[in-house]
């Protein structure tokens, strides 16, 4: 009898209950042989474009395994393959541009940022020419998002203790659905919002604080919201021992409730910060630019980092293009430092949830 | 075999836990210090929504400032000329604009932010999956005018050849004929707004497929589903309506992105269908770039049309929230 001989394995495709499967190497090497198929397409028909290479070895990898893998596999299978390689196709078609976002930021600005560049104004410098650099800009966006963290930070905590502690009835549901909805309003019309009131109704002029009170109302609602996933994170039994042991409710809050959350509220006030620091929009109708170096946020034109991008690409020639990679390379990095210590307070000072 | 094998299945879906600090009265005790402070967090509530208020009116009045002086028809005329005598100027090329742009935005981002957030909940390697979801976290926080920058400076020169294809092979449905200048066009914006709405659709997304009920996925597997199956008949039913409020919140960043748009477009007053080649405008862009040649009487024409942009996102926002609230085991939307 043959049947002793046979191996399990054997046995299964014998039953025809064993599919026949591609091999662990296979899309692998399918993906090798659609992207040399592309090279050889991209050469051939002599495309310039990298990014046209890349789409025609992406299609013909996820076509050419759909129909080796429904030829072997079936075609439960091969749909199956179908997706995984969809979905890897995605994942790499979004990786792409942010690599190459950094790359070109990192290789373009790292010509001419230097110490000289940190610590000059645009006072005098002709567009046309090298030289310059961001020092006004760098210290008007401090400011300005100083400023607009001082206002925004206590009344978004204060909210957020009001929704979570307190929040009760229509008020509460109202306060929660418009700060959703504020979350969304564009950068733009806040600008526009603050133009109306506070440089046309009230007369003031172009000023750093002007800056401050559009960035203020872009920043309250990520607040509140950040604010409020940690305070509900503190687990109700600190609440009740603390109130148990006569302690009004105020003092609750302010010694038990808040120190156990300070370390995801201090992250959470940090990236919002991060957002604000890029925004562009509203400064440049309300701070308006200023080359030279202004260190009074409450009068007159100032400059801001992110508006000194739009201005340096404005400008439209390579001295100018430079120093906009550069500045831009700052602000990426500026951003990128709070976001890692925001992340790390966060790890440190976890809230102790208690489960 | 599928080798897909999970730990034990959590508990069902948390019963409804109690509301935090909601034991108590919600007074507190009635002492000086307990109604200061309820005062306090009560006002920062009602300045909230007080500013909502006030951005509503003070747009208003100063749009119907502008509208009343416009003498073209605000909502079909092309061209923007608010400072000439008389102001002549309308919305129809921006709203085109706008609303194009975001459409493309949307087709391209939806189905790439849905796969990588299945990607990061279903087919990544579990070691791989929290960096990946870290570096989506920091897509979303790199400043939209670096975008604007490297949109303009490298992604349009680096366009042209894929349009020129599209041309040849496409060129004859007229959306899609290209005459090979710098592609500062629609499409453009489209494609670089999808690059920057991607992170926040993918986080959503990827929030609601966590959550997908662990039993259903196992009993798929049980039954011999493939993994393709498993999500299709599992995950995507259960995640859909989180989708589609993922897909709203990142369509209202689509419509109010000016900086993007601002340096990547090569605006002008005409409304064509040919989104590869230059031209045409958003609401949000038009304000940008007008704004420094506006004077008194241009800022209030601005203004109306940053009403109708603040409108637009009031109404899409707000029906993404809406959407979002009425699945109660899923909160924590933008976190």
């Amino acid at each position: 009898m043959t049947a002793t001989t046979m191996t399990p394995a054997d046995r299964a495709d014998h039953l025809g209950i064993h599919q026949p499967r591609l091999p662990k190497w296979g899309p692998a090497v399918i993906a090798a042989g659609s992207a040399a198929v592309a090279i050889a397409i991209g050469l051939v028909a002599g495309l310039q474009s990298k990014i046209q290479w890349g789409l025609i070895a992406a299609i013909l990898f996820v076509i050419g395994q759909y129909v080796i893998a429904s030829r072997v596999e079936g075609r439960r299978q091969a749909k199956d393959r179908l997706a995984t390689a969809l979905v890897w196709v995605a994942f790499l078609l979004a990786v792409v541009p942010l690599a190459s976002l950094i790359y070109e930021t990192i290789a373009r600005g790292i010509k001419v940022l230097n110490g000289y560049f940190l610590t000059h104004s645009m006072n005098g410098v002709v567009t046309i020419q090298p030289g310059g650099g961001v020092y006004h800009a760098l210290l008007g966006t401090i400011e300005q998002v100083a400023i607009a963290t001082l206002i925004a930070a206590p009344i978004g905590l204060l909210t957020a203790i009001y929704l979570v502690e307190y929040g009760k009835g229509k008020l509460a549901k109202a306060v929660t659905f418009f700060v959703d909805v504020m979350t969304g309003i564009p950068s733009i019309v806040a600008g526009l919002f603050i133009l109306s009131v506070w440089i046309m109704m009230l007369g003031f002029g172009y000023s750093g604080f002007a800056g401050s009170l559009a960035l203020a109302i872009l920043m309250m609602p990520t607040v509140v919201r950040s604010t409020e996933e940690m305070l509900k994170l503190v687990p109700n039994e600190l609440r009740e021992a603390s109130y148990a042991l006569g302690v009004p409710k105020w003092k609750t809050i302010l010694k038990v409730v808040l120190p156990t959350s300070i370390g995801g509220i201090t992250t959470g006030v940090m990236l919002s910060i991060a957002r604000i620091t890029g925004e562009t929009a509203p400064l440049l109708l309300l701070v308006f630019g200023n080359p030279m170096i202004n260190n009074n946020p409450f009068e007159g034109a100032q400059a801001s980092l992110p508006l000194y991008i739009y201005e340096q690409w404005a400008n439209g020639n390579e001295a100018s293009y430079d120093r906009a990679w550069a500045a831009a390379l700052v602000l990426i990095a500026f951003v990128m430092i709070l976001n890692l210590v925001a992340r790390g307070i966060a790890r440190w000072k976890s809230p102790k949830t208690g489960r | 075999m599928t080798t897909d094998i999970r730990t034990p299945a959590p508990p069902p879906p948390q019963a409804p836990k109690a509301q935090p600090g909601h034991l108590t009265s919600a007074k507190g005790t009635g002492r000086l210090g307990d109604k200061i402070f309820l005062g306090f967090s009560r006002g920062a509530g009602i300045t909230l929504l007080v500013l909502m208020g006030a951005i509503a009116v003070f747009l208003t009045i100063r749009a119907v400032m502008a509208l009343s002086k416009n003498e073209g028809n605000f909502f079909t005329t092309f061209e923007w000329n608010a400072n000439s005598t008389p102001p002549v100027f309308g919305i129809a090329v921006l709203a085109f604009g706008t609303i194009v742009s975001s459409i493309i935005a949307m087709l391209i981002a939806v189905p790439i932010a849905v796969a990588i957030a299945l990607f990061i909940t279903h087919y990544a390697p579990r070691k791989l999956a929290t960096p990946i979801a870290y570096v989506i976290d920091l897509l979303a926080a790199i400043p939209s005018i670096v975008y604007g920058l490297w949109g303009a400076l490298f992604l349009v020169p680096h366009l042209t050849g894929v349009y020129k294809w599209l041309d040849s092979w496409l060129g004859w449905t007229v959306v899609f004929s290209y005459d090979g200048g710098a592609a500062r066009s629609l499409m453009t914006v489209g494609i670089l707004l999808a690059i920057m709405i991607l992170p926040i659709i993918t986080n959503v997304s990827r929030e609601v497929f966590a959550q997908a009920p662990k039993m259903h996925e196992e009993a798929a597997l049980a039954l011999g589903a493939t993994r393709w199956e498993v999500i299709r008949t599992a995950v995507l039913p259960f995640g859909r309506s989180g989708v589609i409020s993922a897909s709203m919140l990142g369509l209202g960043r689509a419509l109010g992105e000016t900086m993007a748009v601002a340096t990547v477009l090569s605006p002008s007053a005409i409304l064509s269908a040919k989104i590869l080649e230059p031209g045409g405008g958003t609401f949000a862009q038009n304000i940008a770039s007008a704004f420094k040649e506006a004077g008194e009487f241009g800022r209030d024409a601005l203004i109306a049309s940053g009403l109708v942009l603040f409108v637009i996102t009031l109404l899409v926002n707000g029906a993404a929230r809406l959407i979002i609230a009425r699945r109660k085991e899923y909160s924590g939307a933008n976190g």
